[in-house]
């Protein structure tokens, strides 16, 4: 038995310098219920902090809510890394503080990094400069993701700037890579045409929300449960009956 | 172009990190650079010599589909072994250097090496 899940891959909290100052865990959480979306993942640049505050916010509502990080490897390739549980994210967290560079994030340039709890109330900043890359390399961060049971999605593959196609022209052959995030401006269909290296790479197409309204919820599974192996199988299936993206 | 790899290496005090070659044959045609492996693929001119910072294993993929002279890995940019491996069995030639970019292309084209290829 499969039930029909919408969902939102991608998605910034202020934690993230470049998101805006209303993505906070309660109104995160209120915005994909009005939108009946009851899957999303937390995506922060390079850092896991508010995923814990989202899913507190999210308690007691039908909102589920996956671990995650937009990772930025050495070679300036955004990936999406999303895991089941926050241990997960927060033991790769660790791996990625040890890749990050020691920078202090400059709040003029690049905006400011806020941790907060479930109400959106102010914890701390961020220090380090999170809008950058890590020492570790796609194949490494690739690697250290299937160690943990993650599910590793190169994000908006085909845009300019950090995404894989223009940055390393075409899937490392070293890295088998299943799943790949298409930017929501490139119309599904023209997929294929504009880029026959990823033809046949199943994808999903998120709204890398920075704001509200982003969270688009576009995904459309049937899944019998909310695990990352069911999401993983629904997205690689080939039948509509498991995975669609509806652009609404 | 009567510019060797040889000469361009040896000016440069670049390293080979792939297995020797011939390198007074090889005469690159122009030179190019950029870090973006689609604008390589799209603009690099054949049998040219590639100057990037990027070390991952595509560049072998890259450097071999479009028959370039050599690749100039700058800023002290170190590839994986494997990625080494894979140029000697390519055929691809690979350098690093710590100068940057900038400089080796501006010693390049001191040397006479030119943004197109003068032959075609």
């Amino acid at each position: 038995m499969s039930t029909f899940i919408r969902a939102e891959f991608h998605i910034h909290t202020v934690l993230s310098p470049c998101a805006d100052i209303e993505m906070i865990p309660p109104l995160i959480v209120e915005q994909a219920l009005s939108r009946n979306i009851h899957l999303i993942a937390i995506t922060d640049h390079n850092h896991t902090a508010n995923i814990e505050a989202v899913q507190k916010a999210a308690e007691g509502t039908p909102l589920k809510v996956l671990p995650g990080m937009e990772l930025q490897t050495s070679e300036e390739v955004h990936v999406l890394c999303l895991f089941e549980k926050l241990e997960q994210a927060k033991a790769f967290q660790k791996i990625v503080d040890e890749h990050l560079p020691n920078l202090e994030n400059n709040i003029d340039f690049f905006g400011e990094q806020f941790v907060v709890d479930e109400t959106g109330d102010f914890l701390r900043r961020e220090e380090r400069l999170l809008l950058t890359s890590t020492s570790l390399n796609l194949h490494q961060a690739w690697e250290e993701v299937q160690a943990l049971g993650g599910l590793f999605i190169p994000a908006h593959v085909n845009r300019k700037a950090f995404g894989l196609l223009p940055t390393l022209g075409m899937i490392p052959l070293d890295t088998p890579i299943e799943i790949v995030e298409i930017s929501r401006d490139l119309p599904k269909e023209k997929v294929c045409e504009l880029y026959p290296q990823i033809c046949s790479t199943p994808f999903i197409q998120s709204g890398d929300a920075h704001f509200l309204d982003d969270i688009l919820g576009w995904n459309h599974l049937w899944i019998p449960e909310i695990s990352l192996k069911e999401i993983s199988l629904a997205i690689q299936s080939l039948s509509p009956q498991r995975h669609q993206i509806i652009s609404d | 172009m009567n510019l060797t790899l040889g000469q361009i290496a040896k000016t440069l005090n670049l390293d080979l990190l792939t297995q020797s070659v011939d390198w007074e044959e090889i005469r690159p045609t122009a030179g190019y650079t950029s870090d973006m492996l689609s604008c390589v693929m799209a603009g690099a001119p054949h049998r040219s010599i590639w100057i990037t910072l990027q070390a991952h294993m595509n560049i072998i993929a890259v450097a071999a589909l479009l028959e370039l002279s050599a690749v100039i890995i700058t800023e002290g940019a170190q590839p994986e072994p494997n990625t080494i491996e894979k140029a000697n069995e390519k055929g691809v030639i690979l350098f690093s250097t710590k100068a940057s970019s900038f400089e080796v292309a501006g010693r390049l084209w001191e040397m006479g090496l030119r943004a197109v290829s003068s032959e075609e």
